[in-house]
């Protein structure tokens, strides 16, 4: 068959049943994405004779005779369409891994479309932005226009036109030749083992190349979960065990030619099972009848607290004395709450791509967080040393937590070393409704006291975790969800029971936030309604009750010296809040008797580095003609780090942002970066970046002879690069522009053929952020919808180093919060998840976002690189309790449980 | 999705070209839900899209024929139509409900979604409400005609047995001429139908259609407009509300009580206008 694609001819006959999407990656146009490969997400979307459709839903066949117009043909980098350029310029994307089918839909559409857009992007779906940005750049408006050069100033994210050109490519947009394909086979049962596998059908099928089974695989304990620290998660898991402990768990492999033959082979391993009872009720799993699914193990060497009692970790402490404190009150508030399965829903889904480089090295191309940790584990698994193992990163397309896991590349790694051929595994959507881990389901029980006069004298809490089959990250949720949450309230008398729990559920994991949201949700509502109770309006009783500089941070004792007040915006926080709700927006409820109005807030801290360092390296280096290469180890999985750290660059050496390359996620880049996670891409990575920037300068001063001010300033030449390749470059204010002698690189560097500094940052001192939430909303007691009025975001994000893509963090981490707080549930019946698609698991559409009016206290951090602190996880926190908060206060009911539903809300009101 | 599976498309150009579907053959019209899931038992599709079935005929005594393979995109347009049924409106309301995106609509089809019989497909709610007739296509050459409110029976199962292929959506020119009301209610503005009601007057009165909420259409038909209070009876001695993920059956009983409502007001009131 013939058809064009972006009016080149393409040939080629596709498969019968295969679909356009793959046919045309299969033809190296990754710029088209796989979000769900079930016409959910319009990742995928191309035009076939100027119509939009789903690629994933299109018969390639069909496409005979047929144009095909994808995002790589509606401009390049340097030709940008006006729609590519405004999505440039307006920052609508963070990852970026919808953006070519965002694109691609919008330029369908007109102007007289805009009013219509939730509609017209109804399955255009964005887990980053919270489609403010978006709306911003399909409709023109220029709220936050990309611009400038250094700190402070909203440059634009340097692959910006690689991302809206399709240009830039992913985990798995490379031309592999020779590829292999594994597939997986899940278990049946939720808790079983396996008696005997017999593979030689399987093996028979044409293409296949091997089949994977537990005897084929290292018996090495380890966690999926990855940290600074690998003692931080209970050796639990097996690459392959014939012990199955949730539904969907890694049966057998298969590796194959094809997708297909491998899937098929899968189909015919034939396994006996060995049923046995299985436990999925979190408040059970502690009773002495209930079965112990690692209690084989031992606690110690294993690091689980009590395996024979399904207890993964567990903590009890007092601070003062909790029934002192409660005798004291006026008031005493207790409740139960509890919060949903959530899935991160990163657009792309988990994928690994390993193959070994000329040297034999094993070398994992993955959609990771957190490289460096990965490559450790793997080399610790198959006994290699760890120079002999690369782990790399290309663009990730987000990751929320999800991907500071373990998930494919142990496979991989395992089928690349058993067939000596370069191995593909990409988890399916549905594998990442049912088998990848989600966010822990928490019940929180709350006791709280507080006088007449506002003071709160007691809090205590009763918190058990569901981590599921799997102990990864089961402790470190635990105990970070009772650490800033409770931190946060100077209250004399303390009380913690914690317990995390396995069942035959699908693994929990890490997920933004860490467990404060789930804990932050049960007490700021407790919080809201003992202000109710004492009739004090619920900011001011914070107000009087939160923690302050000077004051100790206490959950069950005295935290420890590395966590300080960097600076301190929690108040500014609260009024900025209060002040805009004061204010209004001059949104009206809807009409009708059936609508109550009522506000609500939350407030949230976060430290701003995980606990017990999280060390990062950097590198700069600059060549003869005055090109700096920055190397880091984090990866930015549309965070925003990478545009952060170019803009750190520009400002201590006065170059333009955009003419620092970045080598980043890659073992072989620096010596060591943590990774990824506790929001430290700004304050960690941000500080090494700083250091070895501050490091170069100094090198070019060192060589260039000291000036008067010891500042040097270099910047390129304003009409371009010129012949010779030198850069112009100032010496005299770092930013006043005066214009001085000339650098001369290549006269600097003499011999050498670069000059290179490297910084290095341990994060073991940690600061404080915070934020606060506040909503106006109408709720329709007929039907329970809830109508979001008024949304406003207050943060202290310290000094905000980009304060485009800062408003995008918070953004998107409202509406990654409004998600959990309205719609999304992952739904287990006997531990099988039944929502396995977008289609039956809602997450935020266009139309569903409310646009969040974001405000940022003044302050600046002591620890963070130009006072900037962490602002990605901790916009999510507060959200879900301010809404809560709101709908109690229209309705007059409290809601103990999320989501909060149309249906449960409704339900709430019918007693 | 690849449908690796399948290892034969077969383009069908005579009604012959039908033999054999059920089983490990499926019939191939848009392919907008064939291709959203694994269809692993398949290794053969007929596409019925070769076929050259008109996607609409209008009738000389005023009906609609709608072929299975006839497009969303096409559907919603008819709102659009010339002959202006008071009726017309509906046609793109109900597009509207469907869950998946406005690019769906240009491949998606009448009879595919139809066919898939799930709850909340909004063309099995559109053909129920306007009391249209499904035209079926048996194996061994005969047709029979059946309401569609009747051909979807529960959450993906329907009437057609072994070897049918549903061939067209038949409306009649009666209930093209009447005024219809649409409700729709979600668990988010624009998510998957949780209830998805439509009102009907015409010359043989007032029906209502209650259709995603329940597990199969359920219509209730009165001579005239209902009272509130016998509206209301009727509508809570329905027994097929259901629970997913899309709403949980008390919350569907409610908010349809409170649609059947509002459809009651709006098409108890005199006629607007002048079309």
């Amino acid at each position: 068959m013939t058809f064009s694609v972006n009016d080149e001819p393409v040939g080629g006959a596709p498969r019968p049943g295969q679909c356009l999407r793959t046919f045309l990656r299969e033809n190296a146009h990754f710029e088209v994405k796989k979000g769900c490969d079930a016409g959910d997400c319009g990742a995928c979307t191309v035009l076939v004779d100027d119509v939009p459709v789903h690629s994933c839903l299109y018969p390639a066949a069909r496409a005979e005779g047929r144009r095909v117009t994808t995002v790589a043909g509606l401009g390049d980098p340097e030709h940008l369409s006006p729609l590519q350029e405004s999505f440039v310029r307006e920052a609508g994307f963070q990852c970026g891994f919808c953006t070519a089918g965002m694109i691609v839909t919008a330029s369908t559409l007109t102007p007289a479309d805009h009013d219509d857009l939730p509609r017209l992007l109804k399955n255009n779906l964005c887990r980053c932005t919270g489609y403010r940005a978006i709306t911003d750049a399909i409709t023109g408006v220029r709220s936050e226009s990309a611009g400038g050069s250094g700190v402070g100033e909203p440059v634009g994210a340097p692959a910006g036109r690689r991302v809206v050109s399709g240009r830039e490519p992913y985990t798995l947009d490379l031309v592999v030749p020779g590829l292999l394909h594994l597939a997986v086979l899940g278990s049946p049962y939720a808790h079983a083992v396996v008696e005997s596998l017999d593979t030689t059908a399987a093996a028979a099928v044409p293409g296949v190349v091997c089949v994977l089974t537990p005897a084929d695989a290292p018996a090495v304990p380890f966690s999926t979960a990855r940290h600074a620290s690998r003692l931080d998660d209970p050796d639990d898991t097996l690459i392959l065990d014939t012990v199955l402990r949730f539904r969907g768990q890694r049966v057998a492999a298969v590796v194959a030619e094809t997708l297909g033959a491998a899937e098929e082979a899968c189909r015919r391993i034939v396994a006996t099972y060995r049923e046995l009872p299985a436990s999925t009720d979190p408040e059970r799993a502690r009773d002495p009848d209930t079965p112990s699914l690692h209690g084989e193990k031992d606690a110690v060497t294993a690091r689980i607290a009590n395996p024979a009692r399904n207890v993964a970790a567990e903590m009890h402490g007092e601070y003062g004395d909790l029934a002192a404190g409660l005798a004291e009150a006026d008031e005493v508030v207790t409740g139960t709450w509890t919060t949903q399965r959530v899935a991160h829903a990163a657009l792309e889904t988990h994928a690994t791509i390993g193959w070994t480089d000329e040297t034999g090295r094993l070398v994992l191309r993955t959609s990771t967080q957190v490289p460096f940790l990965v490559r450790d584990e793997i080399a610790r698994l198959f006994d290699l040393p760890a120079d002999r193992v690369r782990v790399l990163t290309a663009r990730v397309g987000g990751g929320f937590g999800g991907k500071q896991e373990l998930l494919t590349e142990d496979l991989v790694a395992l089928a690349v070393l058993r067939t000596g051929r370069p191995v593909q595994y990409e988890m399916t959507r549905s594998d990442e409704f049912t088998v990848a881990p989600c966010r822990h389901p928490f019940r929180v029980s709350v006791t709280l006291g507080g006088t007449r006069d506002g003071r709160i004298t007691a809090l205590g809490l009763d918190v058990l975790s569901d981590t599921g089959a799997y102990g990864n990250h089961a402790g470190g949720v635990m105990f970070h969800s009772c650490s800033e949450s409770v931190a946060i309230y100077d209250v004399p008398n303390k009380r913690i029971d914690a317990a995390a729990v396995y069942t035959n559920n699908l693994p929990s994991g890490a997920f933004r936030g860490y467990g404060l949201g789930q804990v932050i949700f049960a007490l700021e509502s407790a919080v809201d309604e003992l202000a109710a109770r004492l009739n004090i309006d619920p900011v001011e009783l914070r107000r009087r009750n939160v923690v302050r500089p000077g004051d100790p941070l206490v959950v069950t004792h005295v935290e420890g010296d590395d966590l300080v007040f960097g600076s301190y915006g929690l108040d500014q926080c609260l009024d900025l809040t209060e002040q805009a709700l004061r204010r209004g927006n001059g949104v009206a409820a809807p009409a009708g008797p059936a609508w109550r109005v009522g506000e609500g807030v939350g407030m949230a801290m976060i430290a701003t580095v995980p606990p017990r360092g999280h060390p990062a390296h950097a590198r700069l280096s600059v060549d003869a003609r005055g090109r700096f290469t920055l190397h880091v180890g984090t990866a930015d999985f549309g965070n925003g780090s990478t545009t952060v750290h170019t803009q750190i660059v520009a400002s201590v050496l006065g170059v333009d942002a955009a003419t620092v390359a970045v080598v980043s996620s890659d073992t072989d880049a620096v010596r060591h970066d943590t990774g990824a996670f506790g929001s430290t891409g700004t304050v960690v990575a941000g500080r090494a970046v700083l250091a070895a920037a501050e490091g170069l300068r100094a090198l070019l001063q060192q060589r260039a002879g000291a000036n008067e001010t010891g500042a040097i300033e270099t910047g390129a030449n304003e009409t371009g690069a010129n012949e010779t390749g030198a850069i112009e470059a100032r010496a005299g204010e770092t930013g006043a522009g005066r214009a001085g002698p000339t650098l001369d690189f290549a006269a600097l560097l003499g011999e050498d053929d670069r000059l290179e500094a490297e910084g290095v940052a341990d994060g073991a001192v940690r600061s404080l952020a915070f934020n606060v939430h506040g909503f106006r909303v109408a709720v329709n007691t007929d039907t329970g919808e809830i109508a979001i009025l008024q949304s406003v975001h207050a943060a202290d994000a310290g000094v905000v180093l980009n304060p485009a893509q800062c408003r995008g963090q918070v953004e998107g981490g409202v509406a990654q919060a409004l998600g959990t707080a309205l719609y999304e549930e992952l739904i287990l019946e006997d531990g099988r998840v039944t929502t396995t698609v977008f289609r039956s698991y809602h997450i935020p559409q266009l139309a569903d976002v409310p646009v969040t009016e974001v405000l940022f206290a003044e302050t600046a951090d002591d620890l963070g690189p130009y006072g900037a602190k962490s602002m990605s996880e901790s916009p999510y926190n507060p959200v879900a309790p301010a809404l809560a908060n709101a709908v109690a206060a229209a309705i007059g009911v409290r809601p103990y449980e999320l989501p909060l539903s149309r249906d449960r809300i409704w339900r709430l009101l019918q007693t | 999705m690849d449908l690796h599976t399948v290892t034969d498309v077969r383009a069908a150009r005579t009604r012959a070209d039908l033999a054999g579907v059920g089983g490990s053959t499926a019939v191939l019209a848009g392919g907008s839900w064939l291709f959203s899931e694994p269809q692993h038992h398949l290794v053969r599709l007929v596409d019925l899209g070769t076929l050259g079935w008109p996607e609409v005929e209008h009738r000389t005594d005023g009906s609609l024929s709608l072929a299975a393979t006839c497009t969303l995109r096409t559907v919603s347009a008819l709102s659009q139509h010339p002959a202006g049924w008071p009726c017309a409106p509906l046609f793109h309301q109900t597009c509207t409900a469907l869950v998946g995106s406005f690019k769906v609509w240009n491949v998606a089809t009448v009879g595919g979604n139809i066919a898939t019989s799930l709850p909340a497909g909004p063309m099995t709610s559109l053909a129920a409400a306007l009391d249209a007739d499904a035209v079926l296509w048996h194996a061994d050459g005969t047709d029979s005609r059946i309401p569609v409110a009747d051909l979807v029976t529960g959450d993906r199962t329907n009437r057609l047995g072994p070897g049918d292929v549903l061939r067209s959506v038949d409306f009649p020119a009666d209930t093209l001429s009447s005024r219809t009301a649409y409700r729709k209610i979600a668990l988010s503005p624009l998510g998957r139908s949780g209830s998805l009601v439509i009102g009907r007057r015409g010359g043989d009165g007032f029906v209502l259609t209650v259709t995603a909420a329940t597990t199969h259409p359920v219509q209730l038909r009165y001579p005239g407009v209902p009272e509130a209070a016998e509206l209301a009876a009727d509508v809570d001695r329905i027994d097929a509300w259901w629970t997913d993920p899309n709403g949980a059956a008390d919350w569907r009983h409610a908010v349809s009580r409170l649609l059947a409502e509002e459809i009651r007001v709006e098409l108890a009131a005199p006629v607007r206008g002048t079309r």
